[in-house]
């Protein structure tokens, strides 16, 4: 007990260094910080954008079709529509299960931890589903 | 049996509150928008124009970018007094995400309403 004390250094500071290669997220917590970032995401830059593209593409003929023809084929504006995609996605998946966590459904460790897994795949899926539709 | 006195404006419990249900009515709209846009594929401009010049459209829309913006306000505010600890910065950074979201509430309206 006494050399198990002895080996870790204590107290731990939080650091970058120690955020990034030495604290270990379990599932549930990967699923909130990226819950917490794509939410940042969407508020900003992505809620502009999509104001900027709904403005474009309905003011006129030919700017529904500069959109859909020419700004939507661009290869950055493609993966930032991807990155879009996935925040929606995500934040979408990660909702539903905050909403039923409060309604106290899969609220023990081993179902928070797959429930934790199911949306951080199924977030990836659906925006492959609907990136490829970019394509 | 535990008595508490409840103090305080309740901004707590309406926020949590207002957070969830513009979350569902946000959910509920994304996926009939999406299911929409994906029938009417490929989209031409005229049906697109079309959709948008309904009446329940904009009106869903509207209700849309409403519940958005506050569902925002409430989880960018969060994020704001998780990470950011000296209150002038904090009260800086509120008051110019109030300022995006008022913009970003009246951009909308022109968009559905001009």
């Amino acid at each position: 007990m006494a050399s198990a004390s002895a080996k870790k250094i204590r107290p731990k500071y939080l650091n970058l260094p120690a955020l990034l290669f030495e604290i270990r997220l379990p599932v549930p917590g990967w699923v909130s910080i990226l819950h917490r970032i794509s939410g940042a995401l969407l508020f900003f830059p992505f809620t502009a954008w999509l104001l900027y593209l709904l403005d474009t593409s309905l003011r006129s003929e030919q700017g529904f079709q500069y959109v859909k023809d020419h700004y939507l084929a661009l290869p950055a504006v493609k993966l930032g529509m991807l990155l879009l995609i996935w925040a929606f996605c995500h934040h979408f998946c990660a909702g539903i299960r905050y909403l039923l966590l409060d309604l106290d459904i899969g609220i023990d460790l081993r179902s928070a931890r797959i429930t934790g897994w199911i949306v951080i795949l199924l977030g990836l899926a659906m925006t492959a589903v609907l990136g490829a539709r970019l394509w | 049996m535990v008595k508490r006195l409840v103090v305080g404006a309740h901004y707590g419990l309406r926020d949590w509150l207002a957070q969830r249900v513009t979350a569902a009515f946000i959910a509920v709209y994304a996926v009939l928008a999406a299911g929409v846009v994906l029938k009417h594929q490929p989209l031409t401009y005229v049906a697109w124009r079309e959709l948008f010049a309904q009446g329940w459209m904009r009106v869903a829309t509207l209700l849309f970018a409403v519940s958005l913006v506050w569902h925002t306000w409430v989880g960018v505010r969060d994020i704001l007094m998780d990470y950011i600890k000296p209150d002038g910065l904090r009260f800086a950074l509120q008051v110019m995400v109030l300022l995006v979201l008022a913009g970003y509430l009246a951009w909308a309206v022109q968009i559905l309403f001009r």
